[in-house]
């Protein structure tokens, strides 16, 4: 590991990894910790229990905010789990000067996410920092849910299962690297920030049996796979031709030579679930808006164990690695 | 009309259809073929598009890529990274280079590693970038450090010509450009006919795509008509690729070695005149470069013009640069490998102590490199 603290420790991918394993997993040690789940599993297996910070450069983007984003982002944690989202925590860390309106527009945005999960906010802080000491606002949330379907982990993924991704991938991180660089495309492009708890509760009152899900945050749809390859020692074999990428992600891509699967996505999941439940569990999302484009994507074998393998439409593979080091656009 | 769409530009190219036609094409021809042939992609694009779409999964056994050193990343030594690194440090400079330039290892630590210190170093998608940094800080000296082949060698003479023409300045550049048709040389020169057997001599060129759009493919004629190995300037999709592999197959099996252009949507033999000419007024060759892992090639890099000496930082600064000569890790083959003289896999550190996230050597680097492709891709058959 660098001796200092470097960018791409930061990015959901091998060095990050390397990051919490080597300094906070050695001094904090212990089984719930070691999981290694979206949400820790506590009190006898009745709550899950999480926390996320966020900070995001533009704290405006398309398609969310800041505020929208640090109530998805932690009750999707949650909604992971099979937790429906409850009690919340939010504590924020803003800088000397910051526009007041620009603050109530986000505190009015968590709370419209918040409704959205029937989740409330119970506690919380405020510290205001000189200018310069933080990157305008930074929001910490932490919440509590209510297990409703137990079992569901990333360590139980077999080859009875098949994977499903819920919606196009890719649009969050396309689209703060576009907003953030600023550059403009004629398109339709908005981030994915949404709250996944509506679907995952309606998945499981239709009985759908979910080995695993996991939001496909920073590291993108890459990073999910194979954590779950590695953690249930399985292959998981991926048709190219069936992930969903829209247009405008597909493009920015090209241009930047990015792949659509390590970008960071804020409201579209990865289920693994019974192969014969599988259909049943995409036609189910589609009724969603926000998983209009569900599709199984992968099945589950042991041809290289701890691997993903990405099958192209004319018969060669290749692996679908981790993300590594900062995304960093190709020179030419 | 209806306007075109980015997708259009790329959709039919990599069709499973027409991918899959190449295929049976390139099999019935390769029966003819009286040896394994051996063909180097000279461009790290392309050795990327091999791997990413799996091509040689595709192709016969008698039929060999050997990947070549047109990496821009990868070939760049440690000695001139330590300049990047040492510009880096200064309190009123800000470093600005292309993108994955700021990984890359030197001697002291990568880009990256001198921004976690506190040094101001950025990447821009385009030199132009320079100038609104520029305008933005102008206390600050913004040094450009211009890396590539004869593809962003334009984009770098552009922001000289506006630097020039606008009277800026506080923008300065360290040019690091080096030429592809010297480097082919090299790798056909430094071939010893009684040492290499057939197993490594590069019987034919795979010519690089967006180089050849701005030099023209002419600048690959010597290779045909002196060396007569073919040349088939080709584009960066899976078709275009499956399309020149098979032109050479039948180059070979008619007996010829003609220099040929596939990528004919963007390529033409004179190139673009207009770059050629900024390029010619503002560089002039320098008699060696140092490239990693292969060491001095004669004529195959480029520095400004004397009488542009004062925006070339490593006459400002040249008494802070440091100037010894860094060797090559031991263990790496990487000079073998940019050769064609050794496949990733047979390197003693290779996915071992050599990974992306801690490269040795430089084909290890940039995803362009033929080590990281393999890594990446996992050259699975």
């Amino acid at each position: 590991m660098t001796k200092n603290i470097v960018l791409a420790q930061g990015n959901g991918g091998e060095e990050n990894a390397e990051l919490i394993s080597k300094i906070f997993y050695k001094h904090f040690k212990n089984e719930i910790l070691e999981k290694s789940e979206d949400a820790a599993i506590i009190d006898g297996g009745r709550l899950a229990f999480t926390t996320d910070s966020f900070t995001v450069s533009p704290i405006f983007f398309d398609g969310g905010d800041i505020g929208k984003l640090s109530i998805c982002g932690t009750c999707n944690d949650l909604a992971m789990m099979g937790a429906k989202p409850t009690y919340m925590t939010c504590a924020v860390i803003v800088e000397e000067g910051f526009p007041v309106a620009d603050l109530e527009k986000i505190v009015r945005s968590m709370k419209k996410e918040l409704d959205i999960n029937g989740a409330m906010i119970v506690c919380g802080d405020t510290k205001v920092v000189p200018r310069g000491a933080v990157d305008k606002i930074f929001i910490n949330t932490t919440g509590v849910g209510v297990v409703q379907k137990s079992g569901i982990s990333s360590n139980n993924v077999s080859t009875s299962d098949s994977i499903i991704i819920s919606n196009q991938i890719g649009k969050h991180g396309a689209t703060i690297f576009a907003n953030r660089e600023g550059m403009e495309f004629s398109s339709a492009l908005q981030s994915d920030c949404t709250s996944l708890w509506p679907l995952v509760e309606k998945l499981l009152a239709e009985g759908i049996a979910i080995t695993a899900m996991r939001d496909a945050t920073r590291g993108g749809v890459a990073a999910v796979l194979n954590e779950w390859a590695k953690q249930s020692k399985v292959c998981i074999e991926v048709s190219e031709e069936t992930l969903p990428v829209s247009d405008e992600v597909r493009g920015i891509c090209e241009i930047l030579g990015f792949e659509a699967y390590n970008l960071a996505n804020e409201g579209t999941f990865v289920l693994a679930v019974k192969s014969e439940d599988a259909q049943k569990a995409v036609e189910i999302l589609q009724g969603f808006e926000e998983a209009h484009h569900a599709a199984i994507i992968a099945e589950v074998t042991h041809q290289y164990d701890g691997r993903v393998v990405l099958l192209s439409a004319w018969g060669s593979k290749r692996f679908m690695d981790l993300p590594t080091g900062e995304l960093l656009p190709r020179i030419c | 009309m209806s306007s075109l769409e980015l997708k259009d530009l790329y959709d039919g190219f990599r069709d499973p259809e027409v991918i899959k036609g190449f295929q049976k094409r390139i099999a019935q021809e390769a029966l003819k073929l009286p040896r394994t042939v051996n063909i180097m992609e000279v461009c790290g694009g392309h050795t990327h598009t091999i791997m990413k779409y799996g091509l040689s999964q595709l192709l016969p056994k008698n039929i060999n890529f050997i990947h070549g050193p047109g990496c821009p990343v990868c070939i760049m030594p440690k000695e001139r990274i330590d300049h990047a690194y040492v510009l880096a440090q200064q309190s009123d400079v800000i470093l600005l280079t292309l993108g994955d330039m700021i990984k890359v290892p030197g001697s002291h630590g990568s880009l990256q590693d001198a921004r976690a210190k506190g040094a101001d170093v950025r990447y821009v998608y385009s030199p132009m970038d320079a100038l609104k940094v520029a305008e933005e800080n102008p206390d600050k000296k913004i040094i450009f450090f211009a890396i590539g082949f004869e593809t962003t060698t334009p984009m770098t003479a552009a922001l000289l010509d506006v630097v020039i023409k606008r009277g800026i300045k506080n923008i300065f550049f360290h040019i690091n450009h080096v030429t592809v048709p010297e480097v082919m040389t090299e790798l056909i020169d430094s071939r010893d006919e009684h040492v290499n057997s057939y197993d490594h001599r590069i019987d034919a060129f795979i010519g690089p795509s967006h180089v050849s759009v701005i030099s023209g493919s002419k600048i690959y004629e010597k290779f045909p008509k002196e060396y007569h190995i073919p040349v088939v300037v080709a584009g960066f999709e899976p078709v275009d690729v499956m399309e020149a592999i098979y032109m050479m197959i039948k180059q070979f099996n008619e007996g010829r070695s003609d220099l040929e252009i596939q990528y004919k949507r963007l390529v033409t033999p004179e190139g673009n005149l207009k770059a050629q000419g900024l390029i010619e007024h503002y560089f002039e060759k320098v008699d060696l470069f140092k490239w990693r892992g292969m060491g001095n090639v004669p004529n195959s890099g480029l520095k400004l013009r004397d009488e542009f000496a004062p925006y070339d930082a490593e006459v400002l600064f040249k008494d802070i640069l440091p100037y010894e000569e860094i060797d090559d890790h031991k263990l790496c083959i990487c000079g073998d490998i940019l050769r064609g003289f050794a496949k990733p896999q047979e390197c003693s550190v290779f996915g071992t102590a050599c990974k992306p996230s801690s490269p040795l050597g430089s084909c290890m680097v940039s995803s362009e490199g033929a080590c990281a492709a393999y890594y990446k891709y996992g050259n699975l058959l």
